[in-house]
């Protein structure tokens, strides 16, 4: 017995050997790859310059890359490492390398403080993050305690960029709302109008409320203001029955892409098909396994990002060739981050050692004065409160591909 | 004999106080020294909220000896109450040590009263049927706050269940309960020291009650309601007492993890079944009824998936072999069987060598 007990304690001290093992192996390909990415920027020496051997500008990304939310933060990841590769391929900033690290939060508040304070201890000098609403919100309150820039690719909520040290690239929860209620107004696409949301995420409730304030002053007739909540997201006939009930010619779905592909395969069942309208949360709805994506076709979404764009091509052939998955508007969103933070370093031109303090005082003050043609819109500026300045676009899907209006 | 008993227990409160007090000075002095983490640091409050949490559940699990499901309800009671009670009182408190005390208070009390206000039809329930009862009323708690609203302006409070739009504030109001996204802009008041003292007023409140004639006559009930109820013990009036005295403290860590983050929002990570499993699994890992027990498997169990980090997505798969493992090394006749044995020779050394000394 006891001979038993030894070898299960053997046993499992050689697997957390392996395990750790497997942990400094990960470490290892980074840090070749930094190797390597250093090397491509020796070859290029004039864009090189004189940067320390060696030293890295630290860049975190906080996301939830485990749990339900795995797909934006997953995204976030990828779009931040793409864009970090690139630029130090293409000899860095300023003569020295990028080096991101990014760090589960699981789409919990408190788990993204977590995350952040492991990236602090990991040296990092700004935060892309967090990838949703509320683990921003938490995080922007030590960031600012701290005094660490931090820039949001989707955090959308309104308290998101409340202190002065947080930016963000996607809309306002409350601008998407009022956008789609003005593009809905002024393109007379419907008159009647029914709204089916989830009431219990910050990102839905917030632009609903906007879209619902706007309609008024657009001429528009709210017929149906149906709510559901994420314990509840797979039976939607209620709403959609009250919807059509009221004659709805057009549903309004400030909703993900999950449960707008429910609602869309539930309409169709009832032979219920007004025109549907989504926000930035719907891309991706062509990418849901075993969805008929025939059931989309005349879809309407207003995302700052589509694959089949001209700019995008260049990025959309790397990401699948880097991460075997199309991008997702999350994914330009961080990527658009990191070449925002490109284009801060270059504009205040802080040291590659600087600390984070120093970097986020220079930073306040250069991202009011860049401007970037990002893939999530051409010409994008940023005002002292931290909100992009960029035109939404709206993209309408046929024959199966979004197609720009 | 008794005395001897009265000792026993003595020395093993004092241990149990001694390890906390001892943690924290630990921690104040490597965090001077600057050895701390941010990481660490930051894991400092939650470590003291999912004590509190385990403590306050043991006694209901362990003590009382029913299972109950929705601690996470409570503690999203007493965390609204009391981010509710701060953000109010800005005006008129404008101290933030003032407005968190009272919080606590009032946040307690009000978990309390809801934990009254479930147990009377609750607890005449037993076994599976309380356990599901409690689960569903912890799901009750979390929906509802989810489609609260409620706004303030000059003509005083509104409440809404539709939208913040049918508040009909008038210019200048401010919404503080904001149905899904919750309460913002909450103060971040809660600082280790505070996390620690209130864990150790758990601690005594808690053992105190355990060791008093109430806690024996709750453990009565537990052991065999009959025979407790043959010698004329009220066993509503105790179960319903440390049932709610269990609610009141877990509002309390409530009102602490409120006053933790800048955000707080009824989400099913936050106050949902799943975290009322956890504060269960701490209860049962430490050992039911075991109080030290419930804040060292709090920790170490709040403590490991983040100190895990560096081993990227093997850190789940790990923090669940270790669960098992531990588990095991806790619970299984086996186990506890070697245990012994190893404690017997350990002692048995000691002894020789003390003889050999001599």
């Amino acid at each position: 017995m006891k001979k038993l007990f030894t070898l299960g304690l053997t046993a499992a001290m050689v697997a957390s050997l392996t395990a750790c093992g497997s942990g400094s192996g990960t470490a290892d390909t980074t840090a070749a790859a930094g190797g390597e990415t250093s090397a491509a920027g020796a070859e290029a020496p004039a864009a090189g310059g004189e940067a320390a051997e060696g030293e890295t500008f630290k860049i975190g990304v906080i996301g939830p890359l485990t749990g339900p939310a795995a797909a934006y933060g997953i995204a976030v990841q990828n779009g931040a490492d793409l864009a970090v590769k690139e630029i130090n391929a293409a000899g860095g900033v300023n003569g020295f390398m990028l080096e991101s690290n990014a760090q589960d939060d699981e789409h919990d508040a408190q788990k993204s403080v977590n995350a952040y304070n492991t990236l602090k201890d990991w040296g990092a000098q700004v935060i892309v993050g967090s990838t949703t609403s509320d683990p921003c919100i938490a995080v922007a309150a030590e960031s600012s305690n701290d005094n660490m820039f931090q820039i949001t690719p989707s955090g959308s909520a309104v308290e998101c960029v409340a202190p002065d040290n947080v930016f963000r690239v996607c809309f306002a929860d409350p601008d998407q709302g009022t956008a789609s209620a003005v593009y809905i107004g002024e393109h007379k696409l419907a008159t009647k109008v029914a709204v089916i949301y989830d009431s219990s995420t910050t990102y839905s409730s917030g632009i609903r409320e906007a879209f619902v304030k706007e309609a008024g002053n657009q001429g528009l007739e709210i017929v149906a203001d149906e709510a559901f909540t994420a314990d509840n997201a797979t039976d939607f006939s209620v709403q959609l029955d009250k919807a059509k009930e009221a004659g709805a010619e057009l549903v309004f779905l400030p909703v993900y892409y999950q449960e707008a592909s429910v609602i869309l395969k539930q309409a169709s069942d009832k032979d219920f098909a007004p025109i549907f309208f989504g926000c930035d949360g719907m891309d991706g709805i062509l990418t849901v396994k075993n969805f008929d994506t025939s059931l989309a076709e005349g879809l309407m979404l207003l995302t700052p990002f589509s694959t089949t764009e001209e700019s995008s091509k260049a990025f959309t052939e790397a990401y699948v060739a880097a991460y075997g998955i199309e991008p997702n508007q999350f994914a330009a969103d961080s990527y658009d981050a990191v070449y925002a933070i490109r284009a801060a370093i270059e504009k205040s031109g802080v040291a590659v050692d600087a600390d984070y303090s120093t970097v986020c005082e220079a930073f306040k003050t250069a991202m009011t004065e860049i401007s970037i043609d990002g893939l999530t819109g051409a010409g994008m500026t940023w005002n002292a409160a931290g909100e992009p300045d960029k035109a939404p676009k709206a993209v309408k899907i046929v024959n199966g591909v979004y197609e720009m209006q | 004999m008794m005395k001897v008993k009265k000792n026993k227990i003595l020395i093993q409160n004092g241990i149990t106080y001694a390890m906390v007090i001892a943690f924290w000075a630990v921690i104040q002095i490597l965090s001077a020294g600057g050895h701390v983490s941010s990481l660490m640091k930051g894991l400092l409050v939650p470590l003291c909220i999912y004590g509190i949490l385990a403590v306050s559940l043991n006694l209901t699990v362990g003590i009382l000896g029913e299972l109950s499901l929705g601690h996470a309800g409570f503690m999203c009671v007493g965390a609204f109450t009391g981010a509710f009670i701060t953000r109010c009182m800005e005006a008129s408190i404008p101290s933030v040590g003032a407005r968190f005390f009272l919080a606590l208070v009032v946040g307690s009390a009000m978990a309390g009263v809801f934990g009254i206000l479930i147990g009377i039809p609750v607890l005449r329930l037993k076994g599976d049927y309380l356990a599901i009862v409690t689960l569903a009323f912890g799901e009750i708690i979390k929906n509802l706050i989810n489609v609260m609203f409620i706004g303030r302006d000059s003509r005083g409070f509104h409440f809404s269940i539709k939208d913040s739009l049918s508040l009909g504030l008038e210019e200048g109001g401010e919404v503080i309960v904001k149905g899904a996204q919750g309460i913002t802009g909450t103060p971040r008041a809660a600082t280790f020291t505070i996390g620690v003292l209130l864990l150790l007023l758990t601690l005594v409140i808690v053992l105190n009650l355990i060791n008093s004639r109430t806690g024996r006559a709750i453990m009565a009930i537990r052991d065999n309601r009959i025979a407790a109820e043959s010698i004329g013990i009220n066993i509503t009036k105790y179960k319903l007492m440390a049932f709610s005295i269990s609610a009141a403290l877990a509002g309390m860590a409530g009102v602490l993890y409120a006053h933790s983050l800048a955000t707080l929002a009824a989400t099913s990570a936050n106050f949902g079944y799943n975290k009322s499993i956890m504060i269960l699994v701490f209860v049962v890992l430490g050992g039911l009824g075991n109080i030290r027990g419930s804040v060292i498997a709090a920790i170490i169990l709040t403590a490991l998936p983040e100190l895990l980090r560096g081993l990227n997505d093997y850190r789940m798969l790990i923090y669940a072999i270790v669960l098992i493992v531990m588990m095991l090394f806790n619970s299984s006749p086996k186990a506890i069987e070697m245990r012994t044995v190893f404690m017997e020779k350990v002692r048995h050394k000691k002894s020789e060598s003390a003889a050999k000394e001599a």
